[in-house]
Parts: structure tokens; C-alpha cells; sequence
């Protein structure tokens, strides 16, 4: 007998979304499940119940009913009280929980002897839920959304552009904290033709912010704000003074302020002052993310728009739901996944494994026991620190490697002063002559050498090789010189001039052999 | 042409010779820097012609010599194929060092060349013969070696004579005693003797010198031969009181040192042991198989059709090519799979070890050949970091060089060689005849991993196979 799948009509004020739409209604189905959905679930985003039939749906009149005739229940939102009591004993609820926050809301729903898997208590560290992570999906919609908003309330083009009527400067946007939120929110406004600026006290973020066509900004402060599984921390009173004179010099500079900082189980950190907004150009726009939260604006009031000092302070916090069909496909998406990982026997019947890390940590309530905290993840033991030996990065040519150490460099020296010595002590003038010119030549050398692209390495030796025939000099002098009367007598005139032409033909090979085949070569590199 | 006159064109050859490296740094200037290189070569040819030293009588001589040399090296350069670089340039390197032998030669039994040399400047003068012969030798039959073992005539196994160190040490001795007596001669006739045993032993020198090196420290002989054969004209220059030839040698010795030095940084290897020859044996016997960690596991094999459906759907691709590819011709297909990939969209790279191949910038030059441009060639220091966002890598007939013991296993015979990190990457390939170890006889965890895949076969075959499939 398979499990049945119900999916009900949010309750929650101004909630568009729905916790299954037609497309994955078909998988689950295929899971071997029945689904069934309450009458007008998803009309407000865009799924009729005409099309969750056609999917194969089962609709069901009134939220009662479904809640008595369904095994597992898909929800967006944390359950009302009223919700809480249609359930019943053996049922299982998958949803948006926040345990922490709603402790009376637990002690409910263990007291209906129900499972309860709160999606928001998904272990992220896992690479393996990634495809369960709803609070990501949620996050990117709802940065998508937030710039929307941000170019609905601005009064201006986001692009610069030329037009025969003008010249027209692209908006500046900044934006607070990149995690999924800010990181979707500088996608989309960089899209839009924004210069985009982004901040994070996670340095590590900055590369991501760059790849997706934002300028990172520092703060002036040397502090590390990785508070470990991908979430921020509190930072100290240095970096935050440092930090609010960044922000302070952002909002005098910029038209759109997007803040997205959130610390996990703390009040969103005030990161815009009023002086701020004070100072921001008139007609600009905030769009506050952690409103919810108390937010990252001190004039944000949240769920709603507010106009302050002539500067429009966007402060939804369903910014998610009013993109309703995007985040309810993602979101249920999400949902299909968790199934797939609860319902491995693909029969249609799910069983909770506490023995797998994903689940355990989603489980927040146990057939009624109360299973929330988790005990902490075993996660896989870093990797052993490298071996020491290992060189971090092969310095690049040019540049020496370390410095030697003092006492190498004054052997070398010494030594190099003794071989010095002895050439100036021993050698007649004419010799050190040449020797200068032999040691700056070596110089010389070394400096050109090391500039060459290790690309051309080949071509180098072709060429050096093609150059070293200039040997040939020292067999062109001997070939016939012109001879004082006194040794002429006692030359052996063919034995020189043979070795002399023998010599002559080796290099000429390598002169014009090595020549022309560094130049074959050379042709060949192209872009 | 007066004294004066012919200086001031070796200072300008000199100038250009050196426009010549620097024009190196990059391939959009290389080309300008080899014409410079070839003016140079010219001016000065021309001002020593038609210098002082240089009477018309060697005119037909010089022209003749010139002719001659000059079509066979034109006509090499023509046939050469680019895998056969390696070949053609130590084949070049014995025929400098055998051009700087007979050079020495000539100079000593010319009693005009010594005239105006007395005293110390003339011990000087010849000690200057006796090193600029005693280099040439060395490099000539080195680099006929070398040119042997890498066009295959010669086994590319190391040959290790019993107490080989003692023998080389025996014959440096030989070579001091008999330099002394080489000054000491009282004519030319009995300097011969101990300058031809001087040139014996050299000669042998080279000969056993490379005979001890095996296949992968090619680059580093290579380019030590490079070096080599600078330090000759160098010293040539010396014997013949030429500033020209001595700039010219120390900028080509120079080159070549640091090639070397290069070359055996890339490998974690010390100079004096690549020299020394036979890798781990310092101990005696080659390293034994399973030292420090054995990896184990299962090996998961793939076909080609795979590797052609795992290329297409990724978005970023690292192609690591070592000697095998050249070995097998490769270097075409591997082009042909870039194009079409490229043409998908898919971001494809190389990845280019410094030592991977057989000479200093080998890959570089056999991807040049097949059109492969050369913006999408990278160093190894440039995109290893890269790896992790790399969804495939592929590893084209090389081993060593991807070896994640290097930097894993600090018992490994390899530990601290730099390697391309491409078992960082989503998934690797490795191409491969067979399970066999690289050169260095180590065992390559990373065939055993489980995101790398072995595609067995020829690599030529396999890539022509995986390149049907991808246009199909």
C-alpha cells in the first residue's frame, strides 16, 4: 500500500508558495507514492488544480480532510496550531521548522506523536544534501527577488547607457554580506548592467563575488570572520569600526544598498546607520534582506516599504514568495530529493534512517521524541595536514626563490673572492680583460634567461644552439691568415686549413639548421 | 675592413644576440627575436670575413663550407618532425663541441696563432686550448649519446658501471696530470701527446656521462649539453682573444645552466645527482616497489564513448599531455577533440609540467605544431589551482608527473616533486597502455582513486575513438 503524499494550501498570511508543483508531483509518483493536494494549493503561484491533476494528483476539498488521509505532508511555512491539531498519531510532516525559534511549537507537535524533518535543520556541511538544501534555493529566489525590487523602487536605468538623449551612468549597487542571497543579488544586478561592489567578512567569499562580475570591497582590518559551516561570526570591535567606515563611504558613493548579513541564532547585525541614509543620494533605494531579523538598517520596518531622508527602505521579508512559481519549483524540488534519500526502495513507503547523517540531522522529532539538537556530525577527518616538504608554490622565474641563508651567501662570496683574487694576482692584463667581459656576459645571460616563457623553452635551446655556431669565427680566422714572413715557414698549412674548413661546415649545419628550424617553430605559436 | 671596424660589428652582433633571448619572453616577440639572431649571426660572419684575420685566399674555402654546412642543416630543419626535436637539437649540441674540438686543434699546431704569446700568457693561452678541447669533446660525445638514446638507437635504460664515481674521478685526475705536462711542453710535437690522451678521455667521459642517465632526465641533459656546448665557444673565445665568442658562450652557457636548473627544480632533484645518474640508486639498488604506502584499491576502467560523453557534458577541461602523446602522434587528435569541445563551449586547457617530454618546452612545441593556440597552454604554476573546479581532467601518457604520492606520501621516492593536481578535478583520465609505473617506478595512487578513470590503449587510438565519438 503506498504512502500518500498531501500537500496543503499555506495558511500564513501573504504566502504564495506551494510545497510541490505539477512537474514534481509526476516523480513522486514514479516513487511509487499518491500525492494529493488541497484545492487551490497552488494558485497563487501559478499551478492550478487542473494542472496538478493532470500530473496525476488526487484534489482534495478541504484542508481537514487531506490532513486526515495523508501519510507524509509537504509544507512551506512552520505549522499553525490549528494545522498541528488535524494531525495525527504516525504521520509525518516535512517542512520549515526553525526549532530553536519555536520550542512551544515542538512540545505541540511531539505531543501528536508525529515525524517531524525540518528542512531548515539540514546539515549543509554535506555535499550530498546540497540538493536538499531549500534555505539555499530560498536564499538565491529571494536575492533575485530583492534586486527586482531594488530596480522597481530606483528611479533610474540599472545599465549605462548612451542614448541620443543623454548620457546615462550605470547604477552603483553594494551589497552587504555574499552569501547564497548576496551572491544570487549580485548575479542578477551585475546581469542587469550594474557596477556591482559586494562586502563579506568571509575573505574567502571574494572570489566568488569577482566571478560573478562584482568588485569585491575589504575592510580595512585584518580579522578572519569564517565562523565554520559556511556561516558567519561576530566580529571584534576593531573590525566592526573599520567596517562601518566602509559601509559609511559605500552609502555616500552608491545608489542601491542590498544587505543580506545574517549571523545564525543572533539579531541581524546593524550594518546602515540613519546618518548613513542621511547620507545617501536622494532617491536611492535599501533593500533590507534581514528584515525579518530586525535587519541590517536601523530604519527598516519590516514588511514594508518605507521612504526615509528621500531614500526608499524595502523591508519584505516574503521577498521569496513573491516569486512564487520560482521558489515553489525549487523548493519542491528540494522535497523530491529528501524523498528520494527517505524512500531508497523507490516503493513508495519512506523510512526515516537515523543512521544516515542527511536524515539525522533533518529529523527534529521522532515519532514523537523530540530529536533536535542532533549530536554533532562525524564528519570525515580533514585531510592530514601536507608534508612539510612539499614547497608551496614553485616561485616564478624572476624572481629568487628565498633569500639565501647568511651563511651560504658568505661562503659563496668568500669564495668567489679567493677565485678573484687569484685571477688578479696570476693573469696578465690582456686575460682580464676578456674575463671581464666573460663574467658580465654570464650576468647578462642569467637576467635575459630567466624572462624567457617556459612555453619556449624549446625554441630557446634551437636558438642558442643556431647562435653558439658563431664558433665559425674561429675557424674563419684560421682559414687564411694573413702570415708574419717568420712563421710562415713552419705552418702546417693543410692540416689547419682542412680542420678550419671541416669546422667552417659543422657550424654552418647548425647555423642555418638551427635558425631555420627556431623560426618553423616560432610560426607555429599562435594565438 | 679595418681592426676597428670589424670590433664595432661584433659589438653590434653582440647586441643583437642578446635582443635575440630577451625577444623570447613571449611568443608574440619570438619571431622578431630570431630575425635579430639571424642578423647577428650575419654581421658577424661577414665582419670577420672582411676583417683583418681573413685573407682572399679563403674565400672559396669559406663560401664552399658555407654552402655545404648550410643546405644539410637548411635541409634538416625542413624535415625534422617537430616529436623529433629533442633529436635534432642534441644532434646539433655534439656538432658545436665537435666544431670547438677541431678549432682547438687548429689553434695549437698554428705556431702564428702563439707567436705573440710569452710567459703566463702563454700558459694561459694554452690551458685556454686544453679546457675549450677538453668541453668540446665532452659535449660532442655526450650529445651523441643523448641524440642515440632519444632517437631510440640507444636503450634509454641508465648504464651503471661498477664504481662509476671512481672511474670519472680516475679520469679528471688523468686529465690534471696531463695538463701539467701539456704546459710543460717544449714544442708543439710533445704537446700533442698528452693533449690527444686529454681528448681520448674526454671524449669517454661524455660517452659514459649520458650512457648513465635514463630517459626522463633527458630535459636536464639536454639542456646541460646546451650549456656545454656555450662554455666551449666560450672557452674558444678565450683561446682566440674573441670578445664576440666569449659573449656569445657565456650567454648560451648561462641559458643553459638555467635550463638545467629548471629542469631539476621541477623534478625535486639535486643537479649534481641527475649528473651522477640513476634514479634511486643512490642505495645501490632501484627503490623497491612498495615502499612507504602501497596504494590499493580497484582500478575502474572506462571506454572511450564514456570519456567522450564525460568531456561533453563539462563545462571546464584540463588536458595534461606527457611523452606518451608525443610518442603516439597524438598531438593532431588531441587538437581535433579541443576544437570540437571548444566549439561547444566547453573551456578546454593544457597543462603543461615543466619536465613533461624530453626537452625543455617539448609539449609546448608539439601543441604549437597541431595549431593548438597557445593561450590555452598554462603552466603548471598558472592552473593548478584550478584543478578543483575542473570537471575533467585528462591525462594523456604521463604518470609521474600527476603523481599525488609526490605530495602525499612523504616516503615516496618522489616526495616533494611538484605535480599537476589533477586529482583534484571531478573526475580524471588517465590514458595509459597498461598499468605499468613511470619512470621513476613508482606506483601512481592515483589510478586507484575513485573519481579517476583508466582509458587502456594506444593513445593515438584511443583519442581517434573518442574524437569518432564525440562528432557522432
Amino acid at each position: 500500500m503506498p504512502q500518500v503524499i498531501g500537500v496543503p494550501k499555506e495558511t500564513a498570511a501573504g504566502e504564495k508558495r506551494v510545497a510541490t508543483v505539477p512537474e514534481v508531483v509526476e516523480k513522486l509518483i514514479k516513487l511509487g507514492f499518491a500525492v494529493k493536494v488541497e484545492s487551490g494549493a497552488g494558485d497563487a503561484a501559478n499551478c492550478n488544480d487542473e494542472t496538478y491533476r493532470a500530473a496525476g494528483a488526487q484534489i482534495v476539498d478541504s484542508a481537514a480532510k487531506l490532513w486526515a488521509e495523508s501519510d507524509i505532508v509537504f509544507k512551506v511555512c512552520v505549522p499553525t496550531a490549528e494545522e498541528v491539531g488535524l494531525m495525527h498519531a504516525g504521520q509525518t510532516l516535512i517542512t520549515f521548522i526553525w526549532p530553536a525559534q519555536n520550542p512551544e511549537l515542538m512540545q505541540q507537535l511531539a505531543a501528536k506523536k508525529v515525524t517531524v524533518l525540518a528542512i531548515d535543520a539540514l546539515p549543509r556541511m554535506l555535499s550530498r544534501a546540497q540538493k536538499m538544501d531549500a534555505l539555499t534555493s530560498q536564499a538565491g529566489v529571494a536575492g533575485y527577488r530583492a534586486v527586482i525590487e531594488a530596480a522597481n523602487a530606483f528611479g533610474r536605468f540599472f545599465n549605462g547607457q548612451i542614448t541620443a538623449a543623454g548620457k546615462v551612468p550605470p547604477a552603483k549597487v553594494f551589497i552587504a554580506g555574499a552569501g547564497v542571497a548576496g551572491l544570487a543579488a549580485i548575479g542578477t544586478a551585475a546581469g542587469l548592467g550594474a557596477i556591482v561592489r559586494a562586502n563579506d567578512t568571509r575573505a574567502e567569499v571574494a572570489d566568488q563575488v569577482v566571478s560573478l562580475g562584482g568588485e569585491f570591497v575589504k575592510v580595512d582590518y585584518e580579522e578572519e570572520g569564517s565562523g565554520g559551516g559556511g556561516y558567519a561570526k561576530v566580529m571584534s570591535e576593531g573590525f566592526q569600526k573599520a567596517q562601518r567606515e566602509m559601509y559609511a563611504k559605500q552609502a555616500r558613493e552608491v545608489d542601491i544598498i542590498i544587505t543580506t548579513a545574517l549571523i545564525p541564532g543572533k539579531p541581524a547585525p546593524r550594518l546602515i546607520t540613519a546618518e548613513m541614509v542621511q547620507s545617501m543620494k536622494p532617491g536611492s533605494v535599501i533593500v533590507d534582506m534581514a528584515a525579518e531579523r530586525g535587519g541590517n538598517c536601523e530604519l527598516t520596518e519590516p514588511g514594508k516599504v518605507v521612504v526615509k531622508h528621500g531614500v526608499t527602505i524595502v523591508g519584505y521579508t516574503d521577498l521569496a514568495s513573491r516569486l512564487a512559481k520560482q521558489s515553489s519549483t525549487l523548493y519542491a524540488t528540494n522535497l523530491f530529493r529528501l524523498t528520494e534519500e527517505l524512500c531508497k526502495t523507490k516503493d513508495g513507503v519512506i523510512n526515516v534512517n537515523m543512521d544516515d547523517d542527511a536524515i539525522r540531522g533533518l529529523t527534529v522529532i521522532k515519532e514523537g521524541n523530540i530529536t533536535w539538537p542532533p549530536p554533532p556530525l562525524k564528519l570525515p577527518a580533514p585531510p592530514a595536514a601536507k608534508p612539510a616538504a612539499m614547497p608551496a608554490k614553485a616561485p616564478k622565474h624572476g624572481e629568487a626563490s628565498a633569500p639565501a641563508s647568511g651563511k651560504s651567501t658568505a661562503i659563496t662570496f668568500l669564495i668567489a673572492a679567493v677565485l678573484f683574487w687569484f685571477v688578479g694576482a696570476y693573469a696578465p692584463p690582456a686575460f682580464l680583460g676578456h674575463f671581464t667581459v666573460f663574467v658580465l656576459a654570464v650576468f647578462v645571460g642569467y637576467m635575459v634567461v630567466w624572462n624567457v616563457t617556459p612555453a619556449l623553452h624549446t625554441p630557446l635551446m634551437s636558438v642558442t644552439n643556431a647562435i653558439s655556431s658563431i664558433i665559425a669565427i674561429g675557424a674563419l680566422v684560421q682559414i687564411a691568415p694573413p702570415l708574419m714572413a717568420q712563421a710562415a715557414g713552419s705552418r702546417p698549412e693543410a692540416w689547419i686549413l682542412g680542420l678550419a674548413v671541416v669546422g667552417i661546415t659543422l657550424t654552418a649545419i647548425n647555423m642555418f639548421g638551427g635558425f631555420a628550424v627556431t623560426q618553423r617553430m616560432l610560426q607555429m605559436f599562435r594565438k | 675592413m679595418s681592426a676597428t671596424l670589424a670590433t664595432a660589428s661584433y659589438i653590434g652582433a653582440t647586441i643583437l644576440f642578446i635582443l635575440s633571448l630577451g625577444g623570447l619572453s613571449n611568443p608574440e616577440s619570438s619571431r622578431r627575436g630570431n630575425l635579430y639572431g639571424m642578423i647577428g649571426m650575419t654581421i658577424a660572419v661577414l665582419a670577420t670575413v672582411s676583417g683583418p684575420h681573413v685573407t682572399s685566399a679563403g674565400y672559396a674555402w669559406i663560401v664552399g663550407a658555407m654552402v655545404v654546412g648550410g643546405s644539410i642543416g637548411l635541409f634538416a630543419s625542413r624535415v625534422v618532425k617537430m616529436t623529433q626535436m629533442p633529436e635534432l637539437v642534441a644532434l646539433m649540441h655534439s656538432l658545436v663541441g665537435l666544431a670547438a674540438m677541431l678549432v682547438g686543434f687548429a689553434n695549437y699546431i698554428d705556431p702564428a696563432a702563439s707567436a705573440e704569446f710569452t710567459g703566463a700568457a702563454k700558459s694561459i693561452h694554452e690551458m685556454e686550448i686544453y679546457i675549450g678541447i677538453l668541453i668540446g669533446a665532452v659535449t660532442f660525445t655526450g650529445s651523441v649519446i643523448a641524440f642515440g638514446k632519444l632517437s631510440g638507437k640507444i636503450g634509454g635504460k641508465t648504464l651503471l658501471l661498477p664504481g662509476r664515481h671512481w672511474l670519472n674521478l680516475a679520469g679528471l685526475l688523468v686529465v690534471i696530470w696531463f695538463g701539467r705536462e701539456f704546459l710543460h711542453a717544449e714544442s708543439i710535437d710533445a704537446g700533442m701527446m698528452p693533449l690527444v690522451v686529454m681528448t681520448v678521455i674526454a671524449l669517454l667521459f661524455g660517452i659514459h656521462m649520458v650512457m648513465a642517465i635514463g630517459g626522463a632526465d633527458m630535459p636536464v641533459v639536454i639542456s646541460m649539453l646546451n650549456s656545454y656546448s656555450g662554455w666551449a665557444a666560450a672557452a674558444t673565445g678565450f683561446m682566440l682573444s674573441n670578445d664576440l665568442l666569449i659573449v656569445v658562450g657565456a650567454l648560451v652557457g648561462s641559458s643553459g645552466a638555467i635550463l638545467s636548473y629548471i629542469m631539476c627544480r621541477a623534478m625535486n632533484r639535486n643537479f649534481i645527482s641527475v649528473i651522477a645518474g640513476g634514479f634511486g640508486s643512490e642505495g645501490g639498488a632501484p627503490a623497491p616497489k612498495g615502499e612507504g604506502a602501497q596504494p590499493a584499491g580497484e582500478v575502474n576502467p572506462i571506454l572511450a564513448a564514456e570519456t567522450a560523453e564525460l568531456l561533453r557534458e563539462s563545462k571546464n577541461v584540463i588536458i595534461v599531455p606527457g611523452y606518451g602523446m608525443a610518442v603516439a602522434q597524438a598531438q593532431h587528435t588531441v587538437y581535433e577533440i579541443t576544437k570540437v569541445l571548444r566549439d561547444k563551449g566547453v573551456n578546454v586547457r593544457f597543462g603543461i609540467h615543466p619536465v613533461a617530454g624530453r626537452m625543455p618546452g617539448h609539449m609546448n612545441v608539439l601543441l604549437a605544431e597541431a595549431k593548438v593556440p597557445y593561450d590555452i597552454v598554462l603552466e603548471m604554476d598558472e592552473l593548478n589551482e584550478d584543478f578543483p573546479d575542473t570537471d575533467v581532467a585528462m591525462i594523456i601518457g604521463a604518470n609521474d608527473i600527476v603523481n599525488p604520492a609526490a605530495e602525499e606520501d612523504p616516503t615516496s621516492p618522489i616526495a616533494g616533486m611538484p605535480v599537476l593536481q589533477v586529482w583534484k578535478a571531478k573526475t580524471s583520465i588517465v590514458m595509459k597502455r597498461s598499468m605499468a609505473t613511470g619512470y621513476a617506478g613508482v606506483d601512481n595512487p592515483l589510478f586507484y582513486r575513485e573519481n579517476n578513470r583508466m582509458l587502456f590503449g594506444d593513445a593515438k587510438k584511443m583519442l581517434d575513438e573518442v574524437l569518432a565519438a564525440l562528432k557522432a
